[in-house]
């Protein structure tokens, strides 16, 4: 096994440093050593969506970023983004149409839904569809999910909310 | 009194959102992975790489040397846990090995368990891993299901005879006259592949052995708490006071965590040997080998029609393909089981003949998933009826609406032996083709043909099984709960907890009993809490399978809150010198029923009931109640509903893109129109994606070939496409509540549906397709396009 390396790197807006395994991934990382629940393994090889966090601004699959990767970069994950308040519409909008069931894929979803967001601009469902293509849900069909981030993109673009 | 009219806040019939999502959204869920124990250690298991070979040695040495191991144990380790086997004795002649929690000298399915390793960590468990040294000697596999049960074919458990699991043959009517009075016979074959639920969150347990007081604590991701704990207790050999069952958030289950693993039995017993708790939690890899599979069936149908499109006689054998053992405790028959029992049963058959053959082979564990039988059974029967239609050309609405039961000739003894209570299929059937613009729809699709645009539109009329009775396993000595138990209490402050031994992996079950039990005492949702998930906390309860948490579960809150209405009114009117039947409660305030002025609030009922009980003279409030129910009249509660899919295809390429879905479903009473909604368009995603994606692909040696996210395709927002769902409410008798289940109709009607669209979009070409996943290489072939 090689020797750990030391990395620093901002976690929700916090500086932190760790000493870490070059093989180990960025969600193992998070949900051990910060018990970080919100970033979820659900394959472990880049498929389902539920790892998704951001890197520097940047979604990435965490289950295929290593954490050694994560030197000097800012990580956001769910927990970050549901304090600072940037999703609190899109939040509500899944909870009022019921966008999340079992809640596995829901973070993952957020987060991959948040960069969809940041343009300010209206999307139409087939955009959305797309955007959302790499995420894994198993329980609602997808529907009531681009339902609610149609209804908050739809908001946001014509100024109602923040 | 009913539902309908109960007093409180009219919670039911209305799309009220899941409190309960709001931690799902901020990230703050609680899967069994995020439970953290001090002294936790963790367990990783070696799976066997073939699917039958003899275990000649197994050598621990190098890996128990590895960094943090703490052991490595195999099959023998485990001597003291029981060996099972899911026979359900009310099922004539089934059978099956008996199964160890790991294997021992042999292994039966490629992903079997062989070793565990428990380690510190996670990564030192599978680094130690790869260190264990088993040496194999391969036996032939049986995997092919035609020659399963072959004279030829190696026997997989020799003890038990042959390869067959369960066969039942049923003949209702005279199906010879009707094939003899037909204008046409239809025949076909169909096939529905192997899959499996791919819940994002693995199985995955924590067990938690307390030597000094000789209690184990189950954290698992698991939808029936109860069963668990009777299980675990019978197999580890403790006394079911000595396990707890906590079922906290989770990630997925489909029926796929109705079961019990050996891994995660294994898991609990290494607690008790290690004295530290263990978890364990599988990897994407190691789900799609050891979790249960379903479906895998070749179906033979008969139809004999008349040129009026009257379907006289329905004739079939099924086949379908089980794993290497009967998987505990429901068994892996009840799919074959059901498809006998509901195969075309919603239409006005003269004559019925049915033969199931479950047949065991080498390959993964195979059980209950998601709508059990139904697919299959809806799938072959309205691919018949259209088939039927096209022979005789008739449009394939109008055929099934001479065929269907009339809904004024309820209740019905459907030929196969069931009654039913009460249906709506022609109701159904209108809604649908009025929610469809069916005729425009047709009017478009004959003007797309003009243009090389193949569009098909197909429906798939069904019935259900849901709110099962005792007779689903309890008769037959399996010992999973048909009955739910709920307590409902009043807190001082008037606040409203309910204890339910039902709960939730999402659908909302937990929603509906809040709904279900502020209307039926009168308060604000938001006072009620929700407790479930937790055997030492909850009444008794069967959770969450064969849709029945919210006609049986609903049924239960129903009663154990009107049961404690009445209380706090007692006491009401005791405080107040009235009689109860004078008040009311109102928003969580005891009201005069006729002047509706408040007489005095819950919290000062609560106050008197718990600080101040010496003001009541000999009066003793009880402000907690429990109920239980099970439906008694009818063994199951059948519901019914139509589903009708329009997709395109592409007829270069092959590739069918999926329009749009729409489905009718009568569910009896809907208590919340959202979250049955919901359940039906994730039941359609499930239904889907067996169709035309999904299955679980073996070669001859009985190897998993697309064991992973990458290879084994699931449904993305790609492909699902948006549903409408309308409802027609038929509530049933049987409780007050009146509700039925939804869970599993989406699930049930889609592959039928979807094969009958694609059928009638290739109509022009004459091309028929029977056999899923419909590929696209699949189509060119029948187009000839290959």
């Amino acid at each position: 096994m090689s020797s750990e390396r030391e990395i620093v790197f901002r976690l929700n807006g916090r500086e932190e440093r760790a000493s870490v395994s070059p093989r180990l991934h960025l969600i193992d990382f998070l949900r051990t050593r910060y018990q970080l629940a919100s970033p979820r393994v659900g394959c472990e090889h880049g498929v389902c969506g539920a790892c998704t966090l951001r890197v520097d601004g940047t979604i990435v699959r965490g289950c295929l970023f290593l954490a050694v990767q994560a030197d000097g970069k800012d990580v956001e994950t769910l927990e970050g983004v549901s304090a600072s308040g940037e999703l609190r519409d899109l939040q509500e909008a899944f909870v009022e149409r019921n966008a999340a069931q079992c809640g596995f894929c829901t973070p993952g979803m957020l987060i991959t839904a948040a960069e969809l967001m940041r343009g300010g601009k209206a999307h139409d469902r087939e955009e959305i569809r797309d955007h959302l293509s790499g995420n894994i849900c198993r329980c609602t069909g997808y529907e009531a999910i681009v339902d609610a981030i149609e209804s908050v993109l739809e908001q946001r673009s014509s100024g109602r909310t923040s | 009194m009913s539902v309908a009219e109960a007093p409180g806040g009219g919670y039911v019939g209305r799309s009220v959102p899941r409190p309960q999502a709001r931690r799902l959204v901020e990230g703050q869920a609680q899967y069994v992975d995020d439970i953290l124990l001090p002294r936790m250690v963790h367990a990783v298991f070696l799976r066997s790489p073939h699917a039958h070979a003899r275990i000649t040695a197994i050598n621990v040495e190098r890996a128990e040397a590895m960094p943090g191991v703490i052991r490595v144990f195999t099959g023998r380790d485990f001597a003291e846990v029981k060996t099972f086997a899911g026979v359900l004795a009310h099922f004539q002649g089934m059978k099956s090995a008996q199964q160890p929690c790991l294997a021992i000298d042999r292994v039966c399915w490629c992903g079997e368990p062989v070793a565990v390793v428990v380690a510190e960590t996670r990564h030192q468990a599978e680094d130690a891993l790869d260190m264990i040294e088993v040496s194999y000697e391969e036996l032939p596999v049986v995997v092919d299901i035609e020659t399963a049960l072959d004279p030829a074919t190696p026997v997989i458990h020799p003890d038990i005879g042959d390869n067959m699991c369960f066969e039942r043959e049923l003949d209702a009517g005279d199906f010879e006259a009707a094939l003899d009075r037909a204008d046409h016979v239809i025949e076909r074959t169909f096939r529905f592949p192997r899959h499996t639920g791919v819940c994002l969150e693995g199985r995955s347990v924590v067990g938690d052995w307390h030597s000094a007081e000789r209690r184990m604590t189950v954290y698992i991701s698991h939808q029936a708490p109860n069963m668990v704990q009777d299980c675990y207790a019978d197999l580890l050999g403790l006394p079911e006071s000595a396990v707890r069952v906590i079922c906290k958030d989770v990630g997925g289950s489909y029926g796929i965590k109705t079961h019990v693993y050996g891994d995660e039995l294994a898991t609990c017993a290494l607690s008790m040997m290690l004295g530290r708790p263990v978890k364990f939690v599988a990897d994407r890899l190691e789900s799609f080998i050891s979790d249960i599979h379903s479906r895998d069936h070749r179906v033979k149908a008969t139809m004999a029609v008349t040129n009026e499109g009257k379907i006289l006689a329905l004739g079939f054998e099924d086949r379908l393909a089980v794993g290497p053992y009967s998987v505990y405790p429901r068994g892996s028959a009840v799919e074959g089981n059901q498809i006998c029992n509901i195969s075309g049963q919603w239409y006005t058959l003269e004559a019925y003949r049915a033969r199931i053959e479950t047949v065991f082979t080498n390959m993964g564990p195979y059980s209950n998933y998601r709508a059990v039988g139904h697919p299959v059974s809806v799938g072959f029967v309205e691919g018949m009826v259209d088939a039927a239609a096209r022979t005789i050309g008739m449009d394939p609405v109008e055929i099934r609406r001479r065929n269907l039961i009339p809904d004024d000739a309820f209740p019905h003894k459907a030929l196969s032996g069931p009654l039913f209570e009460v249906m709506s299929h022609h109701r159904c059937m209108d809604e649908i083709t009025r929610l469809m613009g069916y005729e425009g729809l047709r009017a478009e699709q004959t003007a797309l043909r003009e243009k090389g645009v193949y569009r098909g539109i197909g429906f798939a009329s069904m019935i259900e099984i849901t709110n099962p009775s005792a007779m689903f396993y309890g008769v037959g000595g399996i010992r999973v709960s048909a009955q739910d138990g709920c307590s409902v209490k009043m807190e001082p402050g008037g606040s409203i907890v309910v204890l339910h031994g039902c709960g939730e992996q999402g659908q909302g079950t937990e929603t509906i009993y809040a709904q279900i039990a502020a209307d039926a005492i009168g308060v604000p949702m938001e006072t009620v809490r929700l407790v479930t998930g937790d055997t030492e906390v909850t009444p008794y309860g069967g959770g969450t399978w064969a849709s029945r948490g919210a006609g049986v579960g609903g049924e239960a809150t129903w009663q154990a809150a009107r049961a404690l209405r009445k209380n706090i009114l007692a006491l009401a009117a005791m405080i107040t010198q009235s009689q109860p039947g004078e008040l009311d409660i109102v928003g969580g305030i005891v009201v005069d029923r006729a002047t509706g002025e408040e007489r005095i609030s819950l919290a000062e009922c609560g106050r008197i009931a718990y600080f101040r009980p010496d003001t009541l003279d000999n009066f003793q409030p009880e402000l907690m109640v429990t109920r239980h129910f099970v439906p008694k009249q009818f063994p199951f509660c059948f519901t019914n509903g139509v589903l009708a899919c329009h997709l395109e295809v592409d007829i270069d390429t092959g590739l069918i893109r999926p329009l749009k879905f729409w489905c009718v479903e009568d569910c009896g009473t809907v208590l919340n129109p959202q979250l049955v909604d919901e359940q039906i368009r994730g039941g359609i995603a499930h239904g889907l994606g067996p169709t035309l994606y999904e299955q679980c692909l073996y070669d001859e040696r009985g190897q998993l070939m697309n064991g992973s996210l990458v290879d084994y395709l699931v449904p993305t927002t790609g492909e699902m496409p948006d549903t409408v769902v309308g409802h027609i409410a038929t509530p049933t008798q049987e409780s007050e509540i009146g509700a039925k289940g939804a869970g599993e109709a989406g699930t049930a009607g889609t592959p039928g549906a979807v094969m009958n669209a694609l059928n009638d979009a290739l109509a022009p070409f004459e091309a028929e397709l029977t056999d899923m996943p419909f590929t696209p290489e699949k189509v060119l072939q029948a187009l000839g396009r290959a």
